[in-house]
């Protein structure tokens, strides 16, 4: 029992650091309607910076996290702005294209920067892990730290989604951004905005990550960014609260089927979790169902 | 300006393909001058034609496995370097051509065409087992002569042209299980291992065979794979219930770092054991190098060593890449070195063919003992090595020779 509850405890805090991966890919997906693949690989270079700030210059974590998020989201724009905005009209392959393109680039700049050797990274949470029933079970500050920290950003997306004015700005691009323009929204800008918040994210996912599992390559980000995407179809993609349970169901399937049935299938699991769901509800679990207009 | 850019780009392929069509010579000449790591004196071997004798690597320089290509790019320069200052082989200098395969079995083939390309004569290469059992068969196919530093998959020397210099996977697992019985270092063994590569599936199995010999039980056994590396909490969990005194690690430092973080989250302390792939923890970058504090591993190499051969090795490497070689580089030495021995051994000419200099190179091999970094008097059977592992545990933060 207290085995269970060991790897439950495990498999939500996985699940939150894929909840907050997939909720940058799902605001994206919903707002610009492209699925950016360099997703995972921001969240690697938000991990990167803060290596070099806090271990490498000896900053502060709070700080160093805050440089990171700043970096991230410069980044995200700099992406948008240079590979994504000029295939505005462009067809959706090649959009696809462009973005393992960039994936592969950040990847190759990582790697000339610093390097293909493995870097252990220095977890920024400091909070002691809490130690229940006579440390049988064990909660690092890591999983506290990346549950709360989920939670927290998916309610304030929704909040800000709801309440703000570029919220509903976003919200109407992605119902027709045509439509939206005529309404005055300014669509270049609201999806600027959109890669701006959806890079932030990945800092912090990059960040947590990396906490809970202290490995630091410029591959780092490619595996975690896939599972991500398939917890936001999971999920329904497009929807925030869709991408948070899909994140969370995913890293809870993955430890506990690990733990019960085998630890090599994991993904093979994983996947055939997916393809039930989605055989039974294909826009997954929160997905709306879009009328083609004819 | 799109005119112009194509018009540049029209050039850059006339250029290429003039460069092609050259002969042999100049050919070679580009790729020597391309290599920047590629030294004067091959330069000047090269450009007297037909009388070097061509080395061709091959592995991974760029890609997830990079620092093992690099090392053994590194470690064959050094030999080559003092092999061409010494006065070469049999009085001819050495060529030296290295070629990314990125870790990948299809790239690896590629590399191995383009450096047919250039007249590669023996070939010192794959780095990874993959790649290695790829080119494997391309060797066969043109009868070259094979030695691979660091394939330790059974499949890699299969053939009679190729031979290695490392320890094959089987000979790790069961040495690892012998050195724990043997040594009472356990009654409860727990593993884990990568189900999805070859290094790591191939000792485990030799492992549990030999395991069934031994004094001590094997408790607990998981997997993980290549998708999945990042979460050990699960394989840790299961470890520590079923009671293991003993943590048998056959896979790659990169994980390795993960899982001991991961024990230590768990507050669980058993005996880590390795094999040479725990070569290197240390210099993790940023590594709490307290965890892993009493990890034993079997290894061919150990820098520290007093061996007048090793130290001349390590003070020729830190001075030329300003790091502390590994196995793969002392393997990759060592490598050239025996190619040496068997063309001297042989008595063989570069203006042999490549099919009748493997040959003879293979027919002399049985006369070979061989004294380098990785090991003394080491001779070959069916292309295996017959050397003794060191033992090294990590103390105080370094790697010590038990």
């Amino acid at each position: 029992m207290i085995g269970f509850i060991s790897y439950l405890v495990n498999g939500i805090s996985l699940g939150s650091v894929y909840a907050i991966i997939a909720l940058g890919y799902t605001m994206v997906y919903g707002i610009a309607k492209m699925l950016n693949f360099a997703h995972g690989d921001v969240i690697m270079i938000g991990a990167f910076v803060v290596f070099s700030t806090v271990s490498g210059a000896g900053l502060p974590p709070v700080v160093g996290v805050l440089i990171s998020v700043v970096a991230c989201t410069l980044l995200g724009m700099a992406i948008e702005r240079i590979a994504y905005k000029p295939l505005r009209k462009a067809s959706k392959l090649a959009v696809l294209i462009t973005a393992i393109g960039v994936s592969y680039f950040l990847q190759n700049v990582a790697l000339l920067i610093y390097g293909a050797n493995t870097k252990s990274f220095t977890s920024v949470v400091a909070i002691e892990p809490i130690s229940l029933m006579d440390g049988s079970l064990v909660i690092s500050g890591e999983t506290i730290v990346t549950v709360i920290a989920c939670i927290i950003i998916m309610i304030g997306l929704m909040t800000f989604m709801k309440y703000s004015k570029s919220g509903r700005a976003m919200l109407a691009v992605s119902e027709d951004s045509g439509a939206a323009q005529l309404m005055g929204v300014n669509v270049n800008s609201t999806i600027a905005l959109t890669f701006a918040i959806g890079s932030a994210l990945a800092a912090i996912a990059g960040v947590l990550l990396c906490s809970s599992y202290p490995s630091l390559t410029p591959y780092t980000g490619s595996m975690p960014g896939i599972k991500a995407f398939v917890a936001a179809v999971f999920g329904g993609i497009g929807s925030i609260p869709g991408a948070f349970i899909g994140g969370i169901l995913l890293g809870v399937i993955e430890i506990l089927g690990k733990a019960y049935i085998s630890s090599q299938l994991a993904d093979a699991i994983v996947f055939a979790v997916l393809i039930i769901v989605l055989l039974v509800k294909p826009t997954g679990l929160l997905g709306r169902q879009i009328q083609e207009k004819v | 300006m799109k005119k112009a850019l194509s018009l540049l780009l029209v050039g850059a392929m006339t250029l290429s393909l003039a460069a092609c069509g050259g002969n042999g010579d100049s050919a070679s000449t580009d790729s020597a001058a391309e290599e920047s790591t590629t030294t004067e004196e091959t330069e000047a071997a090269d450009s007297e034609g037909g009388e070097a004798f061509k080395i061709g690597g091959i592995g991974p320089i760029t890609g997830g496995t990079a620092i093992y290509g690099t090392a053994v790019q590194n470690g064959i320069q050094i030999a080559v370097d003092e092999i061409n200052a010494a006065g070469g082989i049999n009085g001819y200098q050495i060529d030296y051509n290295f070629q990314d395969d990125e870790g990948d079995s299809e790239k690896a083939i590629n590399a191995y065409n383009t450096l047919k390309d250039w007249g590669m004569q023996v070939l010192v290469g794959a780095v990874t087992s993959a790649p290695c059992i790829a080119v494997a068969e391309e060797t066969r196919n043109d009868n070259m002569f094979q030695i691979t530093p660091s394939g330790t998959a059974v499949e890699c020397v299969q053939y009679p042209n190729a031979l290695r210099m490392c320890f094959s996977d089987p000979t790790q697992g069961t040495e690892s299980a012998k050195y724990i019985g043997e040594n009472g270092m356990a009654t409860k063994v727990a593993v884990i291992y990568d189900s999805s590569d070859v290094y790591s599936t191939g000792i485990y199995e030799a492992f549990a065979a030999e395991a069934a010999n031994q004094p001590f039980e094997v408790v607990s056994v998981e997997a993980f794979t290549a998708d999945s590396k990042t979460d050990f909490s699960v394989q840790v969990q299961k470890s520590k219930e079923a009671g293991a005194d003993l943590l048998f690690m056959p896979f790659y430092y990169t994980e390795a770092s993960l899982v001991l973080a991961e024990c230590d989250k768990q507050g669980y302390e058993p005996t880590f054991f390795g094999c040479d792939g725990m070569d290197g923890i240390l210099g993790v970058e940023n590594f709490d190098v307290a965890l892993a504090e009493g990890l034993t591993f079997l290894a061919p190499f150990v820098a520290k060593s007093e061996d007048e051969m090793v130290q001349n090795f390590v003070t020729k490497y830190e001075e030329a890449y300003g790091e502390t070689p590994n196995q793969f580089a002392a393997d990759a030495y060592d490598s050239v070195y025996v190619v040496k021995a068997a063309i001297e051994a042989a008595g063989a000419t570069p203006d042999m063919s490549v099919s009748d200099l493997c040959d003879a190179m293979m027919g002399a091999m049985s006369s070979v003992t061989y004294d380098g970094v990785t090991g003394k008097s080491i001779t070959w059977t069916d292309g295996e090595p017959n050397k003794a592992p060191l033992v090294v545990q990590v103390s105080g933060g370094e790697y010590t020779e038990l």
